[in-house]
């Protein structure tokens, strides 16, 4: 669906995206996931063309985006308005994304409008921070893009909208599948609706890999330190913290259905690791588990 | 309801959701299973990863695909998740309650004592 290769980008003398290859599948929900400065919006906007790159190539089902209408028209990004734009209202702002999106749903548009319960009347700078957002919900949504971006896109919303958009997010999904790719801190509240997840640090893709999977070969170990030791010895351990006599050791790698059963007879708890604490991991940097 | 932070991934969770509903009678043989999308709309999850659970029951004979209309329950369904938690409970679950029992200094004579208690002296 999108293909990039050899991707480079950097500002001046900075390098912030090296050498990137990605081949994303249709029709998926993708969570790119990243530091701060790690370079997920610059990756984005290089999607969109927004921004020129250094060097590589970016191909949506098999065309070169560069430069191409036809294949930029089908690709939405949604993220924060720039200020040049603050002085419209709503309402023509959604007009603008009709002409700029091929896709376009106005009558989408519409309901969601009335799902969030947006004024369309008023200047985007009158609107209060969650609302500005929610215009750019429904400008991603609405777009119907098959290739629909979503950057950061619950910044200064309260909890129940945050969810409102979820469900709205997996409900046109079903109804019209497209691939999807979400970039958030709030890593937690969004994992289980990713198919698979991209971790960009130190200016490349550190991993890309299947939820389930990473959350099936990652684990917390706690217990005593002679009991795990025999196990973990040839893990790749990702965090290590001691509580009173308690080790508690967080593992990145499969455990056989042997090695479970041996560490629940000897009292070992083992548990999940939640993506966010995860990707907290791998992503820390001069770090054992970092990637 | 699922727990992000179990050992079990949340694809299991989701068959294990399917197995109880069996279990407890209120999905029958031969009854439709909630879709893939009313899984990912009731729970937020990805409609993959529910998808990835009800093609883990369909493997083990629990449930099967009717074209175009989805998943049902195999007749049998329900003895079939019996045998499976009995095996379940004697290898797992009753190990581990007598580890605790040990931790505690509960010996498995008071233990049977007071199961007979709860069950009535039965």
């Amino acid at each position: 669906m999108l293909s990039i290769s050899n991707l480079n980008k950097s500002y001046g003398r900075t390098k912030v995206l090296t050498d990137i290859n990605l081949d994303l599948t249709a029709n998926k929900i993708y969570g790119l996931l990243g530091r701060n400065g790690a370079g997920k919006t610059t990756l984005l906007k290089l999607i969109t063309s927004q921004l020129l790159r250094n060097s590589g190539e970016i191909r949506l089902d098999g065309e070169e985006v560069f430069e191409n209408s036809r294949a930029l028209e089908r690709i939405s990004l949604a993220k924060e308005l720039p200020s040049s734009l603050k002085e419209k209202k709503a309402r023509e702002i959604f007009a603008l994304a009709g002409l700029l999106y091929k896709d376009w749903d106005e009558e989408y548009k519409d309901y969601l409008v009335r799902e969030f319960n947006l004024n369309t009347k008023k200047k985007l700078s009158k609107l209060s921070t969650g609302n500005q957002t929610i215009v750019v919900l429904i400008m991603g949504l609405a777009s119907r893009s098959g290739l629909t971006m979503f950057d950061e896109p619950t910044l200064g919303l309260d909890a129940s909208v945050r969810y409102k958009f979820y469900n709205l997010l997996l409900e046109d999904y079903e109804k019209h599948p497209r691939t999807i790719i979400i970039s958030t801190h709030l890593i937690d509240e969004v994992a289980n609706l990713f198919e698979e997840v991209i971790i960009l640090s130190d200016q490349q893709v550190a991993l890309r890999e299947d939820v389930n999977t990473l959350l099936e070969k990652s684990f917390y170990l706690s217990g005593r330190e002679d009991l795990i030791n025999p196990i973990i010895k040839e893990k790749r351990i990702i965090h290590r913290e001691t509580f009173g006599a308690t080790k508690i050791v967080g593992i990145y790698g499969y455990l056989t259905a042997e090695e479970k059963q041996y560490l629940k007879a000897q009292g070992v708890e083992l548990s999940n690791i939640p993506l966010q604490k995860l990707f907290v991991y791998l992503t820390e940097g001069n770090k054992e588990g970092a990637i | 309801m699922l727990d992000p932070s179990s050992d079990k991934s949340i694809y299991v969770q989701v068959a294990e959701i399917i197995e109880n509903e069996i279990l407890l009678g209120n999905l029958k043989e031969e009854e439709q299973a909630p879709s893939t999308n009313q899984f990912a709309k009731v729970y937020q999850i990805n409609p993959a990863t529910a998808g990835k659970g009800l093609n883990m029951l369909a493997d083990e004979g629990i449930l099967y695909k009717k074209r175009g209309l989805g998943m049902f329950v195999r007749e049998g369904a329900k003895e079939k998740i019996i045998k499976k938690r009995q095996a379940l409970f004697l290898k797992e679950t009753l190990p581990e309650v007598l580890r605790e029992a040990d931790r505690l200094e509960i010996t498995v004579a008071e233990i049977v004592d007071y199961i007979k208690e709860l069950r009535g002296g039965v």
